[in-house]
């Protein structure tokens, strides 16, 4: 097996999940070569070889030329395997090059099982076991699944271009507007999850958050729902928080979530569900209903 | 404007899952079913776009068995014209890549103008689905859209990286786009339209008259996660849980 690892490049830097891939193909124990489409300024530091794609030639987000570069690179080096991130761009990446090269795609690798991968199902409350009955096979790895390699040593740089026309047009970046509360500093974060049920109960989180002296939080339902400003939200698109107390209210403990609260010091969890996949990191599940225990919770705090 | 928007069903998420005898898929008797949470965005896309631009006609498709044309009805109900069934009592067996194949071939000489689809699906969470159908189309895809703007044979998306950032990227119809949670607030069908629904076209095609290639991917096991966690679990009477809780956090935090 050999694998070709593609690692992640945006606004000058290389992004640090790139050194999971390296991880994962060390822990597989697999030959592997890399790509990326960045700049000789940021390069991962690997023994390894790396094929190169000029970002200002190519553009940040410019899949179709982003695809016929990687193909290029499975070409020369020959692999059988193609590894992605499962972020953003591997996910948007991963379907075009594993249908060009007629491969089986695996989404957000968790673990390696045996000849085959573990992938989450039903929100995390179920695993898959997959194998590729493909010869070549396309996977991605889910964020802060695998153990990042160490950074050391430089790779052999090998420059690739293309020719292939572009289908859609990159207009730029735009940074989501700074909030007004650093949930990073707190020390005490409850938060709602849909599990609240509409958005008159935030305000319950809310007084439990006061009764217990911290601030409240919300999953992403809650706040696209407009229940919560944005500033509120934790996980992979909202705040990574590490709390010394962190209370999830009605919220199951989706990956996305688990991975915005899970360094927290003491998580106590209450849900109706015995079963949510939130039971994972709690330290605590309290099966109820949230409506009855926030309130019960904050009149005996306060009494 | 000819609009095609892609949809699942799924169950409810906090159903209670148990593993089929075959050891590879769930029991899918008594649970709830749904339409998959981002095909609903993608659904409510799709009637705000024929809504803006007057003159659209707007289909609705769905792979599986004979339930899915409740989430079907549901889709028409909130204003999609007309409802595609592609037959398939073995769904949740085919591979991502025999679904979207499946689709390609059904949309192929449809000449859509705009696909929605959903950014994954809650139960197997690939992603893959709307990329290959695009690809198999050959048109651009646009993944993970929070904001859509359709002009002049158009569209411009706000997409969602990590860490709060996004970029803004257009292509030219014909165009799919995957949809991700955020991007709007899929409206409840109104009773008249439910009613309106029931009158609307519903076509149903064998799975076998569009799928024609192999699995790429085997399912050997589907088993529920090791258990890692060792939550104390605590149930019971609310004033005797609260009590517990509070006790709880005085010995093993410093916060109370
Ligand atoms: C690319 C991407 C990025 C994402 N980024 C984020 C992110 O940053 N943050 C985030 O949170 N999510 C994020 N998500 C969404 C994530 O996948 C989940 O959809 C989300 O976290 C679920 O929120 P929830 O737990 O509040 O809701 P649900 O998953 O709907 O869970 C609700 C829970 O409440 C429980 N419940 C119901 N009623 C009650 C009651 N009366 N009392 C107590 N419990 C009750 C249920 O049992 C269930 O467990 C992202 C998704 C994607 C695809």
């Amino acid at each position: 097996m050999k694998a070709l690892l593609v690692g992640e490049y945006r606004e000058g830097k290389l992004l640090e999940p790139t050194y999971e891939l390296v991880g994962f193909a060390q822990k597989l124990g697999c030959e592997f070569e890399l790509f990326l489409v960045g700049t000789e300024a940021a390069l991962p530091q690997v023994n390894a070889k790396l094929y190169l794609a000029d970002v200002a030639t190519v553009g940040e987000y410019n899949p179709a030329l982003h695809k016929q570069l990687i193909l290029d690179a499975v070409d020369k080096a020959n692999a059988d395997t193609v590894v992605f991130l499962h972020s953003s761009s591997g996910w948007d990446l991963a379907p075009r090059v594993a249908l060009a090269l007629g491969a089986a795609q695996l989404s957000e690798v968790v673990e390696i099982k045996g000849d085959g991968y573990l992938l989450p199902a039903c929100n995390a409350k179920l695993r898959r076991t997959v194998k590729a009955a493909t010869g070549k096979s396309v996977i991605t790895l889910q964020a802060g699944a695998f153990m990042p390699a160490e950074q050391s040593g430089a790779p052999q740089v090998e420059k690739l271009t293309t020719s292939t026309p572009a289908q859609s047009e990159f207009l730029g970046y735009e940074q989501a507007e700074a909030g007004q509360v650093d949930l990073g500093k707190a020390e005490i974060i409850v938060s709602a999850g849909r599990g609240v049920g509409k958005p008159e109960n935030v305000a319950m989180i809310q007084a439990l958050a006061e009764a217990l002296g911290g601030e409240y939080g919300a999953s992403r339902p809650v706040v696209d729902a407009g229940w919560a400003p944005h500033d509120r939200q934790v996980g992979t698109t909202g705040q990574v928080v590490s709390p010394k107390l962190y209370v999830a209210c009605g919220i199951s403990g989706a990956i996305q979530h688990l991975a915005g609260m899970k360094k927290s010091e003491f998580i106590l969890a209450i849900n109706t569900d015995k079963d949510a996949p939130i039971g994972e990191v709690a330290d605590v599940l309290v099966v109820a209903d949230i409506k009855q225990f926030a309130p019960a919770l904050t009149a005996k705090l306060a009494g | 404007m000819n609009i095609l928007v892609c949809i699942k069903q799924v169950p409810d998420m906090e159903s209670r899952f148990k593993v089929a005898a075959s050891g590879t898929w769930f029991e899918e008797s008594d649970l709830a079913w749904r339409i998959n949470e981002y095909d609903e965005f993608a659904v409510e896309q799709a009637v705000k776009l024929k809504e803006q631009l007057g003159d659209a006609d707007l289909t609705v498709l769905s792979i599986g068995p004979a339930r899915v044309k409740e989430a079907l009805k549901k889709a028409l109900a909130m204003g999609c014209e007309r409802a595609v069934n592609i037959v398939d009592p073995a769904a949740a067996e085919k591979d991502s890549f025999q679904i979207a194949s499946s689709i390609a071939a059904f949309a192929k000489d449809k000449s859509f103008d705009v696909i929605f689809t959903g950014m994954q699906s809650q139960d197997r969470g690939s992603g893959q689905v709307g990329v290959l159908v695009a690809e198999l189309l050959g048109i651009p895809v646009l993944t993970t859209a929070v904001e859509f703007e359709y002009t002049d044979g158009s569209i411009t998306v706000r997409r969602e990286l990590e860490g709060g950032l996004r970029a803004a990227v257009k292509a030219s119809t014909p165009a799919l786009v995957t949809c991700q949670l955020g991007l709007n607030t899929p409206r409840y069908p109104t009773l008249p339209n439910i009613m309106k629904a029931k009158k609307k076209e519903l076509l149903e095609i064998p799975i076998g008259e569009l799928l024609k290639d192999e699995a790429r991917l085997t399912t050997l096991a589907l088993a529920y996660p090791e258990k890692k966690g060792s939550a104390l679990v605590l149930e019971g009477e609310i004033g005797e849980l609260v009590d517990k809780v509070i006790g709880i956090l005085k010995e093993k935090t410093s916060v109370l």
